[in-house]
């Protein structure tokens, strides 16, 4: 029996030394694939456990976590929509969005940088905090920024033009986040569904280029400061006036806003006429002399075809290539096939405003860890020299004269010299047009820049326009910073 | 000095080794001493109720952040049924082996632990069905009639007396779930009877019985079981009334897989017989014989009966969302589980720092995955490490013994905890297809609970008897 009872022994130790086995594989060999299948939610519950550290804005609080009985442990609650398009949303269903997902690390608590926080935590056993994110938002201009948007589609970008530090950033419609964060996923599935279905998506970020918009008129900035740049113009350079252009090598005529001549009925006007009066053909003209290639080089020292890491990621601004001289001088007054985000047109009056230096953009202050130790605080980054500070000069005391005494008036603030520009920008037959206002106060000392679009029309159709609709939302945002 | 003298006892080693079956018994003798000290044992169950204490403190620390009048409520009455257990061995049965108590003490702790650490999640999520303090009472319950046995049954010989009154026991307790009225579907198992309220699970009890049926069968009938008949292509079957038993336990055997639905129970018990019948005759044909008409029933039940093969493909595939979603067989709960382990690592999330709430009726046949995840891998060996060692002290007992009758008592009550381990815990591991079985000790439930600490109480008791026998060990002790 001695035999057999040891071979039985043998038995039990093959039986245990498979078990050893197969926990070995699930739990060290295969453990990191099986927390990495969607099906596994404990790696985002474990996420749950830290404290998720809060979004502020100028020492309001704009986004943060609360304690909780369920398994998730903390909810996170937002203040309002007015927000929504900076912060975004953190939600159990649909993931992040926004700085909540730009930033997650630091407000998960999981960066590189809160190391000793982490062995902190797993020594002591306090569970960890994330870390606090201060914005350079200033929350009474976000507020009157989405209000003054209100029920219009659109958005609003202001930065101040020395540092880069976005003021506001706002995209109409918001959404509540709130409703998102929740912790029933089914609910939170369906608010989330209610949101996609809508026709005028506010889950898209208007102000960074969730969509593009043609800029029209404002993008009249950018020819003039290639035109100046090129050393062949200046302010009052003179251009033929005639009442309708035929596009080289076509039938097609087009014309000035008023279908009349631009400005007086003088053969000649002055490209400083033409910008303060919105004029589309000497800028046609003037455009197709340029060449494409020179306007296209301008664009890319404002950052034009490039994306930028705010930290949210902006969809890069479009100038087109390849086109024909027709084709060129219609995107010479920002039709074509011109794209632009609302934050291109504030960067582009930002560097024009700030001597023609052109400073990155962030919405980000500092990252203070839970104890109030400084991880991160970005310096102003200069992208370099857009334009000449001549050039920018020249332009700024254009756009000057657009509000004081020309088409873009609706922009004047009483006491204060404003620089800006208007745009309506068509979008094919029977399209609304996208209405624009961008500009700076004050222009002898710039505290702001700003860019403001209305999409759809502003609901008026192809009856609004720019002046009408844009300039005074940008008017209110400029006031609100100045004011403050 | 009573005993052989050191001259004797030399020339009888020297004389045994003309037989070298005799002398591996013999140093399996000297070797395998069973540890008898009492005191050991106190010391043990002291360290035991001391780990306990302190995996409460540590699931009440880190789920509610403290210290409750519950943590006293669920340690105390196994700290003073454990020590009696151990004082009723002092004088009852005092040279019975000293590392089965505080093993089985704390396994069967840990499992209390982690189910009252489960209450918490469920209580969290306004779920009122609880088991830890069900559990502390089942194990008061089991600690009692485990020295119970020892105190009142002075020696294991007298269950020879009763072989087939064990058989008969054993197979009405297999089949009363069978019964109407009484009988109870629990996940698809016919393997419960509920009787004014309260379920049990008879199976458990009769794993005892039928392996006193089977240790007292086989010593009777080993010699004509062993004897050969006749030749069939070229192997040596037994003969044919021998094969009876044999026929009798593998129908037994799929009528409980057929008929209560369950793999594990029917794989329990005829692995059980097989491995009784191979130890008692020495011949590996009953084993390849058994194996096959197993194996070959277990495959037509696969083919015929949707249950059984959809469990086998949930086996093979868990991942697949076919097998994950499914509304019947559904692999979500093995799944959960290996998410679970995984989630545990290496060092585990620590007691109260995981998830084992989301894998489904965690705290019985997944408690294994839910310790997993909660101690880590170095955890799970520990716990496997703790069965080898309680399975490997009732081998020695097995071994040390010269009663051919004790001897299989006691592999054959070993076997069946190391086997129920492996088919639960391999079912959870993916290296059997999962079964109804609970895990020995750690898992909720009563009836699991009551039947191996009785088998821990028989080894306790056969270990003791090894003294009266074999007083030549005793003197080299």
């Amino acid at each position: 029996m001695t035999r057999e009872m040891r071979r039985v022994t043998l038995l039990i130790f093959a039986m245990f030394f498979s078990l050893l086995m197969a926990a070995s594989l699930i739990q060290f060999l295969n453990a990191d694939s099986l927390m990495a299948d969607g099906r596994n939610p404990r790696s985002l519950y474990d996420s749950y456990k830290t404290q998720r550290g809060s979004i502020l804005a100028d020492g309001k609080l704009v986004a943060w976590s609360v304690k909780t009985d369920d398994k998730y442990q903390y909810l996170r609650e937002y203040d309002n929509e007015a927000f929504s398009a900076v912060t975004g949303f953190y939600s159990l269903a649909q993931g992040t969005t926004g700085i909540e997902s730009a930033l997650d690390s630091y407000l998960s608590g999981k960066n590189s940088s809160q190391f000793f926080e982490q062995v902190n935590s797993l020594l002591s056993g306090n569970p960890l905090a994330g870390a606090s994110v201060y914005l350079t938002i200033d929350p009474k201009v976000q507020q009157v920024a989405y209000e003054a948007l209100g029920k219009l589609t659109g958005a609003v970008v202001a930065i101040e033009p020395a540092t880069g530090k976005i003021l506001a950033l706002a995209s109409t419609p918001g959404f509540n986040a709130n409703l998102l964060a929740m912790h029933n996923t089914t609910v939170a599935n369906n608010n989330y569904q209610s949101l996609v279905s809508r026709t005028d998506s506010p889950l898209i970020n208007r102000a960074i280029g969730g969509e593009l918009y043609a800029p029209g008129s404002v993008f009249k900035i950018v020819v003039a400061s290639a035109a100046f740049e090129s050393g062949k113009y200046k302010p009052s350079s003179k251009l033929p006036n005639p009442k309708k252009f035929k596009l080289p090598g076509t039938t097609t005529y087009i014309y000035n806003s008023g279908e009349g001549k631009c400005g007086s009925s003088k053969p000649k006007v002055t490209i400083a006429d033409a910008l303060r009066f919105s004029c589309n053909i000497p800028f046609a003209e003037l455009g197709i002399a340029l060449g494409q290639d020179a306007i296209a080089a301008q664009a890319e020292r404002f950052g034009f075809g490039k994306s930028f890491d705010i930290p949210l990621r902006s969809t890069a601004s479009e100038y087109p290539t390849g086109m024909d001289d027709a084709q060129t001088g219609l995107s010479s007054f920002g039709q074509f096939n011109d794209k632009v985000s609302p934050l291109q047109m504030a960067m582009v009056s930002a560097a024009i405003a700030n001597g023609g230096v052109l400073m990155q953009p962030t919405l980000v202050n500092s990252v203070l860890s839970a104890n109030l130790a400084v991880l991160d605080r970005p310096s102003d980054i200069s992208l370099g020299q857009a334009v000449s500070a001549g050039t920018a000069s020249s332009i700024k005391d254009m756009m000057v004269a657009a509000v004081s005494k020309g088409v873009s008036s609706n922009g004047r603030i009483a006491g204060v010299k404003v620089a800006g520009k208007t745009g309506t920008a068509q979008n094919g037959p029977g399209q609304p047009y996208t209405l624009w206002f961008t500009g700076f106060a004050p222009a002898e000392n710039p505290q702001v820049a700003v860019a403001v679009v209305v999409a759809n029309g502003g609901g008026m159709g192809q009856r609004g326009f720019g002046n009408l609709l844009a300039a005074p939302i940008a008017r209110k945002v400029m006031k609100a910073v100045l004011n403050k | 000095m009573t005993g052989p003298s050191l001259l004797q006892r030399a020339s009888h080693v020297i004389k045994d080794q003309t037989d070298p079956h005799t002398i591996t018994m013999n140093i399996g003798r000297l070797i395998r001493v069973v540890p008898r000290s009492r005191n050991i044992e106190a010391i043990l169950i002291f360290f035991v109720l001391g780990l306990y204490a302190f995996e409460l403190a540590q699931v009440q620390l880190s789920t509610i952040a403290k210290l409750t009048p519950e943590f006293f409520m669920l340690w105390a009455p196994i700290a003073v049924l454990s020590v009696v257990f151990h004082v009723v061995l002092r004088f009852k049965a005092s040279e019975a082996d000293s590392l089965l108590l505080p093993i089985a003490l704390a396994l069967n702790t840990l499992g209390i632990a982690e189910i009252y650490r489960l209450d918490i999640a469920k209580t969290i999520a306004g779920d009122t069905d609880l088991f830890g303090f069900k559990q502390v009472i089942w194990a008061s319950v089991a600690l009692a009639i485990g020295f119970l046995v020892v105190w009142l049954v002075p020696t294991h010989l007298f269950l020879r007396r009763y072989v087939y009154i064990s058989m008969i026991i054993g197979v009405a307790l297999l089949l009363s779930p069978m019964l109407p009225f009484v009988g109870l579907k629990i996940n698809g198992a016919q393997l419960w009877i509920s009787v004014a309220g309260l379920t049990f699970q008879p199976g458990e009890l009769a794993k005892i019985a039928l392996t006193v049926f089977f240790a007292g069968y086989l010593v009777t009938h080993r010699d004509s079981l062993a004897a050969v008949g006749r030749k069939v292509l070229g192997i040596k079957l037994p003969q044919a009334r021998d094969l009876g038993p044999i026929l009798m336990i593998w129908l037994a055997s799929l009528a409980i897989l057929v008929l209560q639905r369950d793999l594990g129970t029917s794989l329990l018990y005829f692995g059980l017989f097989l491995v009784m019948i191979y130890v008692a005759t020495g011949r590996a044909i009953y084993v390849v014989v058994g194996l096959a008409v197993f194996g070959s029933g277990a495959f037509l039940a696969g083919r015929i009966l949707d249950y059984v093969g959809g469990r086998f493909d949930a086996w093979l595939n868990p991942f697949s969302d076919l097998h994950y979603k499914a509304d019947v067989n559904s692999s979500y709960q093995l799944v959960q589980g290996l998410f679970g382990m995984a989630h545990g690592g290496i060092w585990g999330t620590g007691l109260g720092g995981g998830f084992p709430q989301m894998v489904p009726v965690a705290e019985s046949d997944f408690i294994i995955s839910s310790l997993g995840e909660e101690l880590g891998l170095v955890g799970l060996f520990a716990i496997l490490g703790l069965y080898l060692l309680l399975v490997s002290r009732g081998l020695r007992i097995a071994f040390n013994h010269t009663d051919d009758f004790s001897k299989l008592l006691a592999i054959g009550l070993s076997f069946v905890i190391a086997l129920q381990t492996f088919i639960v815990v391999g079912g959870v591991t993916r290296v059997v297809p999962l079964t109804g079985l609970t895990t020995p000790f750690l898992a909720a439930g009563g009836s699991s609970l009551l039947a191996n600490w009785i088998i821990v109480a028989l080894l306790l008791r056969i270990s003791d008897s090894l003294k009266a026998e074999s007083p030549k060990v005793k003197a080299l002790a």
